[in-house]
């Protein structure tokens, strides 16, 4: 039952009044009477509530703030808080009060100003404030102690220096020892939030004492605190599978909590430090069986919560499907749920199905397909298209009830039919094409591009089957300029097909489609396709035949499946707002939080590193290595390879009906890619392994022609050089420069350059005495840098350096030093000390010395990476007067660890698709174009943190003119 | 964290505006009334991104709770934080209404400062609250009563304070279970799951140390390996609990280990547990649906239900809900028991009976009219809901003792008076046709 209330009419505040208002509200606050006064400061946060300006009355209301009540004082620290910054000057004003509350004996009084202060973002004020927080931070009241915790983070967020300065940091470290838990709960909340802004600060210090000790807290604390700590507790690298399993087992209780958040922060700990573990172990089997339960458990929670548990449920499926195979009853749509746990839990039960549970699945799917609303409708009917992929032995089943569905003549759901019927002929020729004679029965209604394109494909593709094959082609053509352009391109390609097959009927209508095409058209790509079409067709008709009716590669099963490495990154974000999104948290927030991207541990026990992607054990493409191709569910990897952005918009958040949307269409087509195809065949290429895309129009992309560059790279590579340097790895070494002149360093000039030798980089240096004494005891250092690039073992200068004489060092270095971004990005600082004096300088390091060796990406990941970064990141540029054909292009930039991913020829243009990754784990994708004849090359880089793109560039430029 | 928390009533007019972070402007809170509430389009997410800014928002009637952020958070961490505020609020004055918040919005605003500090969650238990956020100003406490209180909002026993005495130290114990049904026309039963709750009313003196036990299978087996005796005796009786959560004053880790539900229960009402069950579940009901379509302008629909455990006991409440098409003109309906009605303001044929003992059965017969429409769209033919409350638990768990130990004060464990009441209801109960 409700508690009593006193003021039961403390809704009058809100009733609009009339002008003059804020003239009242100031007489009443200077009023004598306490009543009246706290009634006038009750309307000034109504006020201040509804939006109005009321910081017109700063000076009366601050003037309140001396009193006992503490209602009155709890509402003026509300009106401090919120109008402090716009008058900062007439803030100063309440510092003293907050100094004096910091002492008084109540506790909710001390706590209650330290809270308040925190939340003065002023200035000028703030260093008032640190002495009172200093006590408070000390006090003996642990209510207070939690309070001035997170104030510290509330400080740091206005003024990070002055808390580093005052030395808050380590006082708040050493709250994570405090005997209280909410304490050691709100210190742990506040130092993650200081360290997410300074990356390897070493901030949080984890070791396994403080593990302890948060592992003790974890027992005792409320259950928020158990969040913050959870949280924390995952960002912690275990030294050992030993160490991750016993972690594990002390976490393990958590998912028997009645919080959700609690559980789902448990789950991320659990699928971590899981990574680490054998699969061997007994353990391993243990903790498998018991995240089911509370997963499962999550679905009772309330229908939000529900949401968020079904998003990082759709996530753990694909990383451990596992988990939850036995599973798949409790995702069946309930009628009366809201159409986002719907949508989701459809997503779910398509990503569980398998031969064991598939005519459940079916009776299941079709009873949603006569519901209501038309996004779940088009997936449940989408969903009978995929069970029919996945579960060959369900396929006829799934066709006739795709029939079933065409037959209601329900528009929307008619066309969702035809769009997965035609992934269905792809998976299986010749087996269900009886069914062609009923989806050309509905042709006219169709008036979604993607179902007409759909349409389209099969009366092409079967054209031979269909005796007015040409006659509904040419109806389309009618309309040919106002159909979009994936209609449009498969039109094209359907009619050529067609020309192919009935060549003698088909004449014109052939012509027709290739004059509109070529002549008629804007689109280039539509264009282009015409033209390849045309000299195909006028060159050499019986390659055109192998081309363009080439056997198609096979689709997969699996679809939507999120690129492995953003999986493994979000399984490392399990409970947050990236796993919601499943956009990693640089896509959403802003700023330098969240930039940083989390990692899976590596496996213990082994050298395998799960953080490069292309060794990432992912579950969800184990069973299906042998098929290649992925059904795209929103824009065409292939289009945006050619940075065409047909797709739609890649929205924040998903909404989630957008995976029902087909975005871009491929663009090359049935025929060319055919073509690409059969190429690949005579070379031997695997078809298995290439990564063909697009809704089974029949469209691979990136070619593997030339595999891997020869291995004689590096040798070759030496003659192209014709520098004569000693380079054993064949990278390229910039000729030293003067990084210090001898005037500015007492005698020492130093000039230097940067190497990159099997593996390792190093610091060149000359180091030349030309002074008049001798120098002796070298040593250097460097500052902070964006890489972390750090001396891995001190300057070796053995004998001093004599008058004229000068020495040459080889310094190793290493890239786990501290980290802080430059301006330039590659701008290094350094200092050296001799006998005589510490000297400054700074140098710039070619980016290419931090390319990897193990930087080329697997071709699979490549498409699958450059489709998810997002457009904006992509930059283009002009590499001038080169003169190397691809191979050689090739094999010079392998030898500084930009790797050829893949090539392929495009009416005589080499694209070459690129990877290479950095030492701290960034990829950078390029597609570098080289047109015969022409000097100048197109590169168009694409990395999700786009400011290394510039850097790549210039190093392109100089590998490959030197 | 979260970086702000506005409340709204149905019109979109702001109500509560409390902002923690920096990041988070007036705009805002503007952002989400257009965005969201006044949405041409119903919103059909719970998590909304609006230019690089999430909301996260519940609706209680027509009050739109909104947290805002522009970080990463922990998303679960938002909404369990609104489900919790809800609660207290709730539990201050009642029901959540434009008219009550607007009442106590002085009071809001104190618990929003106190439960949230920079937009991390802190103390929310309603007991410690109420010690301390009175909106009577803290009158003269004694320095012991001020530590009292702090050491009770962050102290590890955070749900229950000390020095509480009763005359009369007395618990009730309230096994609430909701079983729900998906069945088939053909009464196969496509998902069937129970999830209960133990809700507990303790008036105990002191600090009591509380153990709770049940016939979950895991304990029964583990103790029977003594006894085979009793193993036949109660192996039969015990139930398989697919999972449980409690409440934070249950100790986890022991629990884990030894099986066993140990707890400083908090003074007052509380949610002790919830379970989930899915094996050897008693369905109370079985609705066998028939549906005749006669022509395109009439429905014949007949539909019977038959309890399903012990005669002597008695179901209440027993609602029979029968969806009809959007094109209905009119209904005839015939039924044995109870009261049947037409409603068509909710396309559905209510059949109400107060009282239906066990093994027993009833039947209704509906004659629907239906105006002829040019819809080419199928009735989607939604599946028939029953609501109902039985008398015992149908996932069959039984409560085998709950002991109280007070080492401190003078009363012991038989001094308690305890109270143990089953109550079976439909969740969602449904019968495609």
């Amino acid at each position: 039952e409700a508690c009593p209330r006193i003021t039961m009419t403390d809704s009058k505040y809100f009733t609009t009044t009339k002008k003059g208002e804020i003239f009242e509200l100031k007489a009443e606050l200077n009023s004598d009477k306490k009543e009246k006064k706290k009634e006038a400061v009750k309307k000034v946060i109504a006020s201040m509530t509804v939006g109005k300006d009321v910081s017109a009355l700063f000076p009366d209301v601050v003037n309140c703030m001396q009193t006992d009540n503490l209602e009155l004082k709890k509402l003026v620290y509300l009106y401090l808080m919120n109008y402090a910054k716009s008058q900062p000057d007439m803030a100063i004003m309440a510092v003293n009060t907050f100094v004096k509350d910091c002492e008084d004996p109540n506790p909710l009084i001390r706590a209650l100003a330290v809270r308040t202060m925190g939340c003065i973002r002023v200035d000028k004020i703030t260093e008032y404030l640190c002495e009172p927080l200093r006590k408070c931070l000390k006090d003996e009241d642990p209510y207070v102690r939690k309070t001035a915790a997170v104030c510290v983070a509330k400080l740091h967020d206005i003024n990070a220096q002055l808390v580093e300065d005052q030395g808050f940091l380590d006082t708040l470290k050493d709250l994570i020892s405090d005997s209280n838990p909410m304490v050691v709960a709100n210190a742990v909340a506040a130092l993650s939030e200081i360290a997410e802004s300074h990356p390897n600060s070493n901030l949080l210090d984890l070791n396994p004492q403080t593990i302890n000790k948060l592992l003790t807290a974890l027992n005792e604390c409320t259950e928020w605190g158990q969040i913050f700590i959870l949280d924390c507790l995952a960002n912690y690298s275990p030294k050992d599978d030993r160490e991750a399993q016993s972690i594990c087992e002390r976490v393990t209780p958590r998912l028997s909590h009645a919080n959700s958040a609690v559980v789902l922060s448990a789950v991320k700990v659990l699928m971590k430090f899981m990574e680490m573990l054998s699969k061997d172990l007994d353990y391993y089997g243990t903790l498998l069986k018991k995240l089911a339960p509370p997963l499962v458990t999550l679905l009772s929670a309330e229908p939000e919560l529900q949401y968020v548990a079904l998003r990082n449920i759709n996530l753990i499926v694909q990383k451990r499907p596992e988990i939850l195979k036995h599973e798949m009853k409790v995702f069946f749509v309930k009628y009366n749920d809201p159409i986002y746990v719907k949508l989701e839990k459809l997503d779910i039960m398509i990503r569980l199905a398998s031969q064991a549970n598939i005519a459940q699945v079916l009776a299941e799917l079709k009873e949603y397909a006569t519901e209501v609303d038309v996004d779940f409708v088009r997936k449940a009917v989408r969903a009978i298209g995929r069970c029919a992929i996945k579960v060959e032995q369900s396929a006829e089943r799934c066709v006739s009830t795709l029939l079933d569905l065409i037959q209601t003549k329900v528009n929307y759901v008619v066309q969702e039919a035809i769009v997965v019927i035609k992934d269905i002929f792809r998976k299986y020729p010749n087996k269900y094409e009886s069914v062609i004679a009923t989806l050309c029965e509905n042709l006219d209604s169709l008036d979604e591009p993607e179902a007409r394109a759909a349409m389209i494909w099969i009366v092409g593709e079967y054209a031979e089957r269909i005796d007015n094959a040409d006659e509904l082609l040419e109806s389309f053509l009618e309309g040919f300029h106002d159909e979009s352009t994936q209609v449009q391109l498969q039109l094209l390609t359907a009619i050529v097909k067609l020309f192919l097959k009935k060549p003698t009927e088909t004449q014109e209508l052939v012509q027709q489609v290739l004059s509109l095409a070529t002549q008629d058209s804007d689109n280039p790509d539509l264009r282009d396709r015409g033209y390849i079409y045309w000299r195909l067709l006028s060159t050499d008709p019986v390659a055109a035949k192998e081309v363009v009716l080439a056997e198609k590669p096979l689709i997969s099963e699996e679809t939507d499946l999120i690129e492995p490495t953003l999986l493994d990154e979000l399984i490392c974000h399990i409970g947050t707002l990236a796993s919601v999104y499943h956009k990693p948290p640089s896509a959403f927030v802003e700023g330098s939080r969240g930039v940083q991207h989390k990692r899976l541990p590596p496996r213990s026990g082994s050298n395998e590193s799960t953080e490069s992607p292309d060794v990432t054990p992912s579950a969800a493409a184990q069973p299906t290595e042998q098929q290649p191709a992925v059904i795209p569910s929103q824009g065409d990897l292939l289009g945006d390879l050619l940075n065409l952005d047909l797709g739609p918009p890649v929205n924040v958040p998903p909404i989630p009906s957008s995976t029902v949307q087909m975005g871009a269409m491929d663009l090359l087509g049935g025929g060319l890619d055919s073509l690409m195809g059969d190429e690949t065949e005579g070379l031997g290429g695997d078809l298995s392994g290439s990564p063909a895309i697009g809704a089974g129009y029949g469209t691979p992309a990136v070619m593997p022609t030339s595999l891997t560059a020869p291995l004689g790279g590096g040798l070759s590579d030496l003659f192209d050089l014709a520098g004569g340097m000693n380079m054993p790895s064949g990278s390229y070494v910039e000729p030293k420069t003067v990084w210090l002149p001898a005037a500015k360093a007492k005698g020492l000039e130093i000039s230097g350059t940067f190497s990159r030798r099997m593996g390792h980089i190093y610091m060149d240096l000359s180091l030349m005495n030309k002074a008049m004494q001798v120098m002796t005891d070298f040593a250097i250092q460097f500052n902070r840098n964006s890489f972390g690039m750090a001396p891995a073992a001190p300057l070796q200068v053995n004998a001093p350096l004599a008058p004229n004489q000068t020495i040459e060092v080889s310094l190793p270095l290493n890239t786990v030093g501290p980290v802080m971004k430059m301006d330039p990005l590659t701008n290094l600082q350094v200092a050296v000390k001799n006998n005589i004096d510490v000297f400054y300088f700074s140098c710039l390091y070619p980016i290419n010395m931090l390319f990897v060796e193990d930087g080329k990406m697997d071709r699979q990941i490549f498409l699958a990476t450059w489709k998810d970064i997002p457009n904006e990141n992509e930059v283009q540029f002009q590499i001038k007067d080169c003169h190397l054909n691809a191979d050689a292009v090739t094999n010079k930039l392998q030898s500084n660890n930009i790797f050829t991913v893949a090539k392929r020829n495009v009416e005589g243009q080499d694209m070459l698709y690129q990877s290479l990754k950095l030492t701290n784990g960034i990829w950078v994708l390029a597609e570098l174009r080289i047109q015969p004849g022409n000097p100048n090359y197109t590169l168009s880089l694409k990395c999700r943190v786009s400011e290394v793109s510039q850097h790549v560039f210039q190093a392109y430029e100089v590998i490959l003119k030197n | 964290m979260i970086g702000g928390l506005f409340i709204y009533n149905h019109k979109g007019e702001v109500l509560i505006s409390r902002v923690y972070r920096d990041d988070i402007g007036r705009n805002a809170v503007d952002a989400f009334r257009v965005n969201v509430i006044h949405a041409r389009q119903q919103v059909r997410s719970p998590v909304t991104n609006i230019a690089r800014t999430s909301f996260f928002h519940v609706k209680r009637s027509n009050i739109w709770l909104a947290a805002v952020t522009k970080q990463n958070v922990n998303a679960a961490m938002v909404f369990e934080f609104l489900y919790k505020m809800c609660d207290v609020m709730t539990s201050y004055f009642g029901k959540i209404s434009e008219e009550n918040i607007k009442n106590n919005f002085v009071l809001i605003y104190e618990l929003l400062d106190e439960i949230l500090d920079f937009g991390y969650p802190q103390n929310s238990e309603t007991g410690a609250l109420k010690t301390f956020i009175t909106q009577q100003g803290i009158k003269s406490q004694t320095k012991e009563e001020q530590s009292q209180i702090t050491s009770q909002v962050t102290g590890q026993i955070g749900w229950r304070r000390e020095g509480i005495k009763y005359r009369r130290n007395e618990l009730f114990l309230d096994v609430l279970e909701s079983v729900n049904l998906l069945m088939s026309p053909q009464g196969q039963v496509l998902s069937a799951h129970v999830s209960g709750r133990v809700v507990m009313k303790s008036y105990l003196s002191g600090m009591p140390e509380c153990k709770f036990g049940m016939n979950d299978k895991i304990v029964i087996e583990k103790q029977g390996k003594g006894t085979a005796d009793e193993s036949a005796k109660s192996g039969k009786q015990s139930i398989a609990i697919d999972d449980c959560t409690f409440h934070q004053c249950v100790r986890l880790s022991k629990f884990e280990s030894e099986r066993s539900i140990s707890f400083i229960p908090p003074d007052g009402e509380y949610e002790l547990m919830r379970y989930r069950t899915t094996k050897d579940i008693i369905l109370p009901f079985r609705v066998i649906p028939l549906v005749r379509e006669v022509g395109r302008t009439k429905l014949e629909v007949k539909v019977v239900i038959k309890s399903n455990f012990k005669p002597s006991l008695l179901a209440q409440k027993i609602e029979v809900r029968i969806p009809t098409p959007l094109n209905t003109s009119g209904v005839q309906v015939i039924c044995m028991k109870g009261k049947a009605k037409y409603k068509a303001s909710e396309n559905a044929i209510v059949w109400k009976i107060k009282r239906m003992a066990g093994m027993k059965e009833s039947q209704i017969s509906a004659e629907i009219e239906l105006l002829p429409t040019n819809d080419k769209k199928k009735w989607a033919r939604p599946p028939i809901s029953m609501n109902f409350e039985v008398p015992f638990a149908p996932s069959g768990l039984k409560v085998r003792y709950l002991k109280v130990f007070e080492p401190k004060l003078n009363y012991s464990d038989h001094d308690v008076i305890k109270w143990v009441r089953y109550i079976g209801r439909s969740g969602i109960y449904e019968t495609r046709c």
